[in-house]
């Protein structure tokens, strides 16, 4: 019992990280009609966002002691944290909360971030081919890790979560059963990612804006004719979609060390999720994530894998095909929207 | 007909150029063997690819899985049948095509991204078994490799045994490292040539008219499914042989050459060259491949070697700016001539020759008029 | 046959109007059939390819690697400060290149994949005539490689590769392989691990779903349960899966009260700071404390995993803290270089270049033949590892094993592992009949 309790937990976890890169994904792609090879780069850019800043927290000034040596024989750097020095007790604390405050340092990276895309380069691909849009967007899906690499080396950077949050909990407590232990920032990572996809969501649906933004997703050309500037209106879907994708990479570094493609190694899954999802439907794509994280940790457990080896590589996919056998257009897709 | 002595001219001048590589791509540091088979195969590969992509408008993006499967069966036939190379590509094209056709049935279920995703699932679905779980047919990670003791049954049977591992033969001519490219030069030049015959014939026309509106099409009470159908397990047969000469040239066969990376990479070769085109998609699979072969291969002492007659400062001051471009950098280079291309040459290189032409007067040239390679708006 | 002849024919009547510049590769691979032995060096010069991976999830240590084969090079010319040539007992080598000839090199990206990095050993053999080729940071392509070397005449002297099957089931005669395996890896550690956590206990693997994975978990299941463990689960995880927390809940109420975890490189750091989230090292389980265990280590793995490597038992080919002066002279070499410590990715590709060098100069030729009699039963000291041996039988060299453990207070992030123990040889050594595999002829032909 307990075992399922952490596996649906798991699954719910895992559900959130691919419901979150997806929920971006779905809008450009299901709504600009952008196949964006390049948002997998967005998660990581939101990844090394969190790096970034508790660098930036960590910032020391290095002196070299002559008198101490290092083991072949040059003088040795002698390093003092600078923001501790500056504010004391109040600097380690701010060391400490780096991921979670990283946030608030990724929504405006992000944000310029994917504008600077927008305006720099998509927005001359709504009307060409796919084809087209995938050889440019993955031209600079490349060039963005690339950057990142030759910046950060290749090997996976440690992030830490908060002292206070790095521990488990007794999540069976609450239930009132006994030694279900989980990881709290595994619950803080849900949590997070059910308020984000909640006001992606509301925002779409009940602000005026959202709905000229869902009105032109059906007709563009019509939502033209009535004067409205649409193409401003699907910079800003663009940037949100960025900035969604981004702080999810940056919650994302205490439970998976971020390195330079760890947005590549998402970008398969989260086109498999949105499409599962449906084209065209923001609901369909989150659902379809939490769909995927829980069938995918239950075909972990060993009582599954003893009867089907193997499983566990290929559920994902399996439940892909299975899904777009039997619903053509997804769990919740729109007629129309990428068919042809 | 000139239409078809035009066809005849592109094909001479075609073969020419394929034949001629160890002499026009010796300034570019090119030309030895091992590259030039692979110029070779993966232009079979992409060719084939283009067949349904460029014909039919279905984006596959899980068209490794026939180029991995077809390497494994010729890895096989070298194991358990004889060196020969004909068994070889004959089993890759059996399992290839029969892969295909099982896979293209029940994908072409669907159109559009969820057809592609379809594809991308059991390609994934292979390259993840194939590493793991399915390692007595594979060898997972490393690779199906040949061993001493393999039984070679017909070879057994007919030859005495020499020392070593044999190398893959054609009737007892030894495939050595010019032997094996001309072989693959050859074959791609027929499937070249067996393209260029699909696309000028009713069949061809078929699929460009699915292609530009598949709707009208079914109106018209027309069934489309056979036609796609034919046109994916082709291409995955020309995939199929693509793997079993991989197999020829080199007898090993990994389970990453079915991972989603080699679909995606063959996508980008024919969007790269040309989507539509005929000769397209082979120029887009030897730009990459040199690229991750060449531009992989400095370093900065031989970048400090290159720029040697620039005096010292001028000297370092190159270096500093070339090298991140290259060795570890080549990735760096890839992506930025992807975007440097299909921003200013929408349709591929091709329709960069196509514009060189049409600048200087040469009007037709030789036949290879790029189509239209963009499709519906998705809206 | 016929297109071949016709165009090598139509290839030499233009060649002689483009000019002999162009005919290069034809007459460097028709001389090579002539020569003996494949590319052999006629020049002054001899070249080494050097074949690490430079993008992918390896590419630090291939980095790392590349910059230890750069100054191997510059110490067998004779350049810089010399290293462990100044350690290296007994040896040929004079600093004056191999047989008076300079070594260059070439490089290559093997990107982790056994068909570029396949692609790009024969390019360096085909096209800049590579004596030898040498490096790689995973079993899957140092196995791959070595078969082509073996087809193609050329020596490969591997770098990073831990799987048995290397001079095990796959062993080829033109393969030698200094680093050690997972099989002594499991010999090594077990004794101190019955030390450190007694001999009663309940192991849970979590095993990386490859063959090198699979070759560490037999290797150590064996030797744990030889000290007296029980092995209550092995689980498989696909390789890349980035987030295990569906593999480590299973573990938290299967009874067992250690973990094993035989991943490598990003799984390892990702299934390692995961387990400790999930609180197992805080719990008690069967009264004891529970523990984890990573049988292969590596320095640039231990940063990517930061706080998590504190205390956990692993082992180490070599670590540059050791006291001895081969260690010393290569450390202040590299440092001096390139401002850090090396990793063992480095230290044995530096070894294996050295190695290969010191071969040719006392065989007197760079004919295959020559180098492989040469390399085989040969016995050295001096190179970092203490005395060590090239056995015959497998081409696996034989020196002591490092039982190394994650430091609890580092002075830097180069000082994160702490040497426990030095297994010594006679302990690690095992017979070579046990994994197979034959060795065959030498392949000297192109």
């Amino acid at each position: 019992m307990d075992q399922l309790i952490l596996q649906l937990l798991n699954g719910l976890d895992k559900g959130a990280a691919y419901a979150l890169i997806a929920l971006g994904l779905t809008l450009v792609f299901g709504t600009l009609g952008i196949v964006n090879f390049a948002h997998g780069a967005l998660f990581m850019i939101g990844a090394f966002c969190a790096v970034v800043f508790s660098r930036l927290l960590q910032l020391e000034t290095v002196t070299i002691d002559p008198a101490r040596l290092t083991p072949w024989g040059s003088p040795m750097e002698v390093r003092t944290p600078l923001v501790q020095a500056w504010l004391g007790d109040f600097g380690a604390v701010l060391v400490q909360w780096s991921v979670p405050l990283s946030i608030l340092f990724a929504i405006p990276v992000m944000l310029i971030v994917g504008v600077a895309m927008e305006r720099g380069l998509i927005r001359y691909f709504y009307k060409r081919a796919h084809a087209d849009q995938i050889l440019v967007t993955f031209g600079l899906a490349i060039v963005l890790q690339e950057i990142v690499k030759a910046n950060f080396g290749a090997n996976p950077i440690p992030v830490t979560a908060p002292a206070a949050l790095a521990g488990s909990v007794d999540v069976g407590g609450w239930l009132g059963l006994s030694g279900v232990f989980y990881p709290w920032w595994r619950l803080v990572y849900l949590g997070f990612a059910l308020a984000v996809m909640g006001l992606v969501i509301a925002f779409l649906r009940f602000t005026t804006y959202g709905m000229v933004v869902r009105a032109g997703m059906e007709d563009r050309q019509t939502v033209g004719f009535l004067g409205i500037d649409i193409e401003k209106r699907f910079t800003v879907v663009f940037g949100i979609a960025a900035v969604v994708a981004g702080i999810a990479g940056a919650m994302y570094t205490p439970i998976v060390s971020p390195n330079y493609h760890i947005g590549m190694d998402f970008l398969v899954l989260s086109f498999v999720v949105v499409v599962v999802g449906g084209m065209g439907s923001v609901s369909g794509a989150v659902f379809a994530g939490f769909l995927l994280g829980i069938l995918q940790s239950f075909a972990s457990m060993n009582e599954v894998k003893n009867i089907l080896p193997g499983i566990d590589q290929v559920i994902i996919y399996l439940v892909a095909v299975v899904v777009l056998l039997v619903m053509p257009r997804g769990l919740m897709g729109r007629k129309g929207v990428m068919e042809n | 007909m000139t239409a078809l002595r035009n066809d005849l001219i592109y094909l001479v001048v075609f073969a020419v150029a394929v034949l001629a590589m160890p002499i026009w791509l010796a300034p570019f540091g090119a030309a030895y063997p091992d590259l030039m088979q692979k110029f070779a195969i993966y232009g079979i590969f992409a060719i084939g690819f283009n067949i349904l992509f460029g014909m039919t408008g279905y984006l596959s993006f899980g068209h490794a899985a026939f180029l991995g499967v077809g390497s494994y069966a010729a890895v096989w036939s070298f194991k358990l049948l004889s060196m020969n190379v004909i068994p070889a590509i004959a089993l890759a094209v059996l399992v290839s095509g029969l892969f295909a056709a099982a896979i293209g049935y029940i994908s072409l279920r669907r159109s559009g991204i969820y057809f592609s995703i379809l594809t991308l699932a059991f390609a994934q679905m292979s390259y993840n078994l194939a590493y793991s779980v399915f390692t007595p047919i594979t060898n997972g990670e490393t690779g199906l490799q040949l061993a001493l003791n393999d039984p070679r049954v017909i070879d057994r049977a007919l030859f005495a045994d020499a020392p070593g591992i044999p190398r893959p033969n054609l009737f007892g001519i030894e495939l050595g490292g010019y032997e094996a490219f001309y072989l693959c030069a050859v074959i791609l030049i027929l499937c070249f040539f067996v393209a260029m015959r699909i696309d000028r014939s009713p069949f061809g026309m078929m699929l460009k008219a699915i292609k530009s509106n598949q709707t009208r099409m079914a109106y018209t009470g027309f069934n489309t499914r056979p036609y796609t159908l034919s046109a994916f397990i082709i291409s995955g047969i020309y995939a199929g042989i693509a793997g079993g000469l991989l197999a020829v040239t080199d007898p090993l066969a990994g389970a990453e050459r079915m991972q989603w990376t080699a679909s995606g990479e063959v996508v980008l070769m024919t969007i790269l060259g040309g989507v539509g085109t005929l000769v397209g998609p082979v120029i887009g699979a030897v730009v990459i491949k040199y690229f991750e072969n060449i531009f992989s291969a400095f370093h900065m002492a031989k970048l400090e070697d290159i720029f040697s007659f620039l005096p010292d400062g001028l000297e370092s001051f190159v270096v500093s700016i070339v090298s991140p471009f290259v060795g570890e950098g080549w990735h760096l280079t890839l992506g930025i001539m992807f975007m440097l291309i299909v921003v200013f040459l929408p349709g591929g290189l091709m329709e960069g020759a196509r514009r060189i032409r049409a600048r200087f007067g040469g009007g037709r040239g030789t036949g290879s008029k790029a189509h239209s390679s963009n499709p519906a708006p998705a809206e | 046959m016929l297109i071949k002849k016709i165009n090598r024919r139509v290839f030499l009547q233009s060649s002689g109007i483009v000019g002999a510049g162009l005919a290069m590769p034809m007459i460097l691979s028709s001389a090579a059939r002539a020569q003996g032995f494949c590319n052999n060096p006629t020049g002054s010069k001899v070249v080494f390819g050097f074949n690490c991976p430079q993008t992918g999830a390896y590419a630090e240590e291939g980095k790392d690697q590349l910059k230890a084969y750069e100054l191997a090079v510059k110490h067998i010319n004779g350049e810089g400060d010399g290293g462990m040539l100044n350690t290296f007992k007994g040896t040929a080598l004079k600093g004056n290149g191999i047989l008076g000839k300079k070594v260059a090199y070439v490089t290559g990206d093997t990107q982790t994949k056994s068909d570029a990095a396949r692609a790009s050993a024969t390019r360096m053999i085909e096209r800049d005539g590579a004596i030898m080729i040498s490096g790689g940071s995973s079993s899957g392509v140092a196995v791959a490689v070595q078969s082509l070397c073996q087809d193609m005449g050329i020596i490969f002297m591997s770098g990073l590769t831990h799987s048995n099957d290397t001079t095990g089931k796959d062993k080829k005669k033109n393969g030698f392989r200094h680093f050690f395996n997972a099989h002594m890896s499991g010999v090594a550690i077990a004794p101190v691990l019955g030390e450190a956590y007694g001999k009663e206990r309940r192991a849970y693997h979590l095993t990386a779903d490859y063959t090198w994975g699979w070759t560490q978990e037999e290797s150590i299941k064996a030797a744990t349960e030889a000290l007296g463990w029980q092995t209550v689960q092995t689980v498989r995880t696909p390789v890349g899966a980035a987030d295990f927390s569906q593999y480590i809940t299973p573990v938290l109420n299967s009874g067992a009260d250690v973990l094993i975890l035989n991943h490598y490189g990003n799984d390892m750091v990702n299934s390692l700071r995961q387990a400790i989230q999930f609180g197992l090292r805080d719990k008690q389980v069967n009264g004891k404390n529970f523990e984890i265990v990573v049988p292969l280590f590596s320095e640039l793995m231990a940063q990517g995993a930061g706080d998590a490597i504190k205390g956990i038992y692993g082992t180490a080919n070599w670590d540059w803290k050791l006291e001895n002066a081969g260690t010393k002279a290569f450390t202040k070499s590299f440092g001096e270089a390139y401002g850090t410590p090396p990793s063992q990715a480095a230290q044995t590709g530096y070894v294996q270049a050295l190695l290969y060098a010191d071969a040719c100069e006392r065989a007197g030729t760079f004919n295959p033949e020559g180098v492989v009699k040469a390399l085989e039963d040969f016995e050295f000291d001096g190179l970092g590892n203490g005395p060590t041996l090239y056995r015959g039988s497998d081409h696996q060299c034989f020196k002591p094993v490092l039982v190394v453990q994650g430091k609890e207070k580092p002075k830097d992030k180069y000082d994160l592992l702490q040497v426990v123990k030095e297994v010594p040889t006679k302990t690690v050594t095992y017979d070579p009949s046990i994994f197979g595999g034959e060795l065959g002829p030498v392949g000297t032909k192109c």
